[in-house]
Parts: structure tokens; C-alpha cells; sequence
């Protein structure tokens, strides 16, 4: 309800100084009272659920069976505040399997200002990843557990900036994956002049690798990538490097290599395994990586 | 004179473009070129620069936090034996070194630093002092060294199916603990 009456009274005085009307279409910065005064960083504590309100089921039956869900909220509009821990309680009898349904029904039924991404709710867009209860996950994919005692913790993806509430900008994972030439390469033309012809053999050597969607749960997993996010490609983006060095169609390889032979690319990879584990699609980036360095270094 | 010129013209265009067909469209395309709207649109009014803007974009980038990392991820047998490996690393490089040049210096400062002289300070410490030591130098050695196996072993790309990675993790956890626990109390 203050969201709401911040965003009209900003309205109004829009119109006092008659702004242009697309103004409205951006979020402003322009800063909000007193909290505008204050200095910004990028590394901002989070507002603990206990100090903050709780945002109930509507209405609640007899037998309902309530679980908490804490969610990461931070609105751009105020952008020198704090992000914070919003709790909601929903009655999973009410509610559909998977976290997605929560959010959803979150979104639609008790706040409409929580924000986040999702698309084809049956995990092939890779666009609902988040950080669920510690894990990088789809939240497509991910069934709320059904212990109402255990509260859920929702996240964005570690490490990343925050747009809004759990959108994340991906802008740096998208140039990372165009700086790795996502496409195959070729100077001589196919020998039947029709097609690049593979045989089942090396056909299969990009099963595991093709799969991947793209959707960051394994990158923004690793602790060398929140470190090194700037330099380290990251295992999502160098899985696909795989996916070319390893295609036989392709004839860049040796250049593909040579691109990530230093110290940053690929071997801030400490094998960690965080990768591995967490990917929501079963892909194994970590023995990707490993078959990089060891064509690498037998090569 | 003008509309003459434009009826003409049109005619001609129609003779060249389609010579031999006939019906309807004989008559709507040269009416078309004639009123001029099979001319190229062309638009008065200058499209609006969306991205003028973009400063407030910018402005609001700076000021966004980063997503919680370290404190919120789960503890997971991936990343905190892994964390513990470059730790026990720095527990066994770092006191070597410190001590290596102590070792140098000593006769310039007249430490006693010998092996004989060590071995009489450590025979002197009660026994809980003298497992304390060893098990404080013993697990980051048994510890390092086993992990160590692994990872020569990931070196060869072995080994990664997530099973594989937690069975071997848990073994070096044990293993670790039991040989450094030995090692403390020979």
C-alpha cells in the first residue's frame, strides 16, 4: 500500500511539472526523502523476514496447510533502500505443485508487485531460475516441499545484480556466450555440397552438451565465478565452448582453444562441483570443462 | 496538362509491366498509379528516439545491490571440502615458509631453532598440548593430500557424475579424520 501511494504521489508531481508522459515508462531514480541522502553500495545487507511484515494467506480454512516462503524484494523505484526478506504465507492446498505455482498464485492473489521471470512453466525457457532454499533451480521445476514447518527461502541468483525483486540482469552472461562464437564455423564447403554429415559416433558426442538452456543456475553457483565474474567465462558458457570443440563438423577448434588458453577464461575452474550439482537439466558442465583443460593439456 | 501526363505515363507502365493479361486488375493498376498510391509512403512526422532515456538506465544500474551469495547457498558437499582444501593448503604452505626463514635468520638472531632444541620444547608440553599440535598439523596434511587425490583425478576427467563426487568427497572426509587422528596419537 505505500508502494502505492509513493508511485501517486510521484504521479502527481509529474504532472505539476509537466513531464513528457514516456517519462513514466522508466523507473525513476530521482531520490525518495530522506533515504535519497544516503550513500549507495553495490554490496547491500538484506532486511531480515523478522523485521519486516508478513503478507497472509487471504482466507484461510480449517485444515489449510500454511507454509511460509520468504522472498528476496527489491524495488528500483526506491533505489538508495535496502533489499529485504518479504514474507507470504499461502495454504498448499490452495496451491499448485511446483514453487513457480506459488509465485504465481502470489503474484496474483495477495501481491502484485512481487516480480520475477517465467515462461513456459515445464523447464525448457530456463527463464524462472533462482536460488530456492540455498540450490539454484528452476522454480518450474521445483516442488515446494511439503513440510509446512520448513519455511522456503527464495532468492535471485547469487552474485548477480538485481533488476527487481528475482530478476537478475543477465546482460554479462549473454556477452560471455557471444564472445565463445556460439555457431558453427567453417571455411570449406560440405563434400556432397548439401550437408555437414556426422556420423552417429560423433553425433553422440554432443549429447549432454546441446541441452542446455542457457538458464545460469550453474554459473551463478560457482564461487569462482562470483569472484572472477568479470574474466571467468563461467561453466554454463563454457559447456557451450564444449558443445563446439567437440562438434566434428566444425573447424575452429584449435582457435576455439587457443581463445580460452589464459589464466581468467577457463582455468579460474577450480572444480568446485557446485555446477554439476545444481544444474536443473542433469548436464554435467564440471566434466565439460575437465575434457577442455585435458584436450588442453595433452594437445 | 499534368494529369495528362501522369494518365500516360501510367498507361505505359501498365503496357510494360503486364502485357498479356486482362480482367479487372487491367483497370484498378492503372487508377492505382494514377492516384498515386502505388507510390513509395513516405512519413511526415520523424520517428521518437526511445533510448534518450537511457542515462536514467544507467543511473539506476549503479545503485543496484547484488543477489546474497556465500551466506545464503547451502552447504554442500561440493564447495565447502573444496573450500577447506585451499584452506588447509595455506595451513600447511603458510607455516612452512615462516618457518624456513626463520630457520635462516636464526643464527643472525640467535634463536635456537634446531631439531634437537624443538624436540626437547615439544617433549616438555603436557600430552593434551602434544595431540592438540600434531592433529592441528595432522588433519590439514591428511586432508590436502586426499583431496589431492581427487583432484588428479578430475585432471583426467574421471570421476564427475554428481554420486560419484559425493561418495568420493564424504571418503576424504572420513579417511581424513581417522588417518589424522592416528597420526596425532603415534
Amino acid at each position: 500500500m505505500a508502494a502505492l501511494r509513493t508511485s501517486t504521489t510521484r504521479l502527481l508531481q509529474a504532472t505539476r511539472v509537466s513531464q513528457p508522459i514516456w517519462r513514466r515508462a522508466f523507473a525513476s531514480v530521482e531520490p525518495v526523502g530522506a533515504a535519497g541522502q544516503t550513500t549507495t553500495t553495490a554490496n547491500r545487507p538484506v532486511v531480515p523476514e523478522s523485521k519486516t511484515s508478513t503478507v497472509k494467506e487471504p482466507v484461510v480454512d480449517k485444515d489449510a496447510k500454511i507454509k511460509s516462503f520468504h522472498i528476496y524484494r527489491w524495488n528500483p523505484d526506491e533505489p538508495t533502500s535496502k533489499p529485504r526478506m518479504q514474507t507470504y504465507t499461502l495454504d498448499l492446498n490452495k496451491t499448485g505443485p511446483m514453487v513457480l505455482d506459488a509465485l504465481i498464485r502470489i503474484k496474483n492473489e495477495v501481491d502484485p508487485t512481487l516480480t520475477f521471470r517465467r515462461s513456459c512453466r515445464e523447464g525448457i525457457c530456463g527463464s524462472c531460475a533462482m536460488n530456492i532454499d540455498g540450490v539454484n533451480t528452476l522454480a518450474c521445476l521445483c516442488r515446494i516441499p511439503t513440510d509446512t514447518a520448513k519455511e522456503t527461502r527464495i532468492y535471485p541468483l547469487p552474485h548477480t545484480y538485481v533488476v527487481k525483486d528475482l530478476v537478475p540482469d543477465m546482460t554479462l552472461f549473454y556477452k560471455q556466450y557471444r564472445s565463445i562464437k556460439p555457431y558453427l564455423q567453417r571455411d570449406t564447403p560440405p563434400p556432397d555440397g548439401r550437408e555437414n554429415r556426422q556420423s552417429q559416433a560423433e553425433r553422440r558426442k554432443l549429447d549432454g552438451l546441446y541441452e542446455c538452456i542457457l538458464c545460469a543456475c550453474c554459473s551463478t553457483s560457482c564461487p569462482s565465478y562470483w569472484w572472477n565474474t568479470e574474466e571467468y567465462l563461467g561453466p554454463a558458457v563454457l559447456l557451450q565452448s564444449y558443445r563446439w570443440i567437440a562438434d566434428s563438423r566444425d573447424e575452429k577448434t584449435e582457435e576455439r582453444k587457443d581463445a580460452l588458453n589464459n589464466g581468467m577464461s577457463l582455468y579460474r575452474c577450480h572444480t568446485i562441483l557446485n555446477c554439476s550439482r545444481t544444474c536443473p537439466k542433469g548436464l554435467n558442465p564440471a566434466l565439460a570443462i575437465a575434457e577442455i583443460k585435458k584436450s588442453m593439456a595433452f594437445s | 496538362m499534368l494529369a495528362q501526363r501522369s494518365l500516360q505515363q501510367s498507361v505505359r507502365r501498365l503496357a510494360a509491366q503486364q502485357p498479356g493479361r486482362i480482367g479487372i486488375t487491367r483497370f484498378a493498376a492503372p487508377a492505382a498509379i494514377a492516384t498515386g498510391h502505388a507510390m513509395p509512403q513516405w512519413r511526415q512526422v520523424t520517428t521518437q528516439n526511445v533510448s534518450q532515456d537511457t542515462d536514467i538506465l544507467a543511473k539506476q544500474r549503479l545503485h543496484r545491490p547484488v543477489a546474497p551469495h556465500l551466506g545464503i547457498y547451502r552447504p554442500q558437499i561440493t564447495w565447502i571440502p573444496s573450500m577447506f582444501n585451499r584452506i588447509t593448503g595455506l595451513m600447511l604452505s603458510g607455516p612452512l615458509y615462516l618457518f624456513s626463514m626463520a630457520y635462516l635468520v636464526a643464527p643472525l638472531m640467535g634463536w635456537h631453532l634446531e631439531s634437537q632444541s624443538i624436540a626437547a620444547a615439544f617433549g616438555a608440553l603436557p600430552v593434551i598440548a602434544k595431540v592438540g599440535v600434531k592433529g592441528l598439523i595432522a588433519w590439514p596434511f591428511t586432508f590436502h593430500s586426499l583431496n589431492g587425490v581427487r583432484h588428479l583425478m578430475w585432471d583426467f576427467a574421471l570421476g564427475f557424475k554428481n554420486k560419484t563426487v559425493a561418495q568420493t568427497g564424504w571418503t576424504v572426509v572420513g579417511l581424513s579424520a581417522v588417518t589424522a587422528i592416528a597420526l596425532a596419537l603415534m
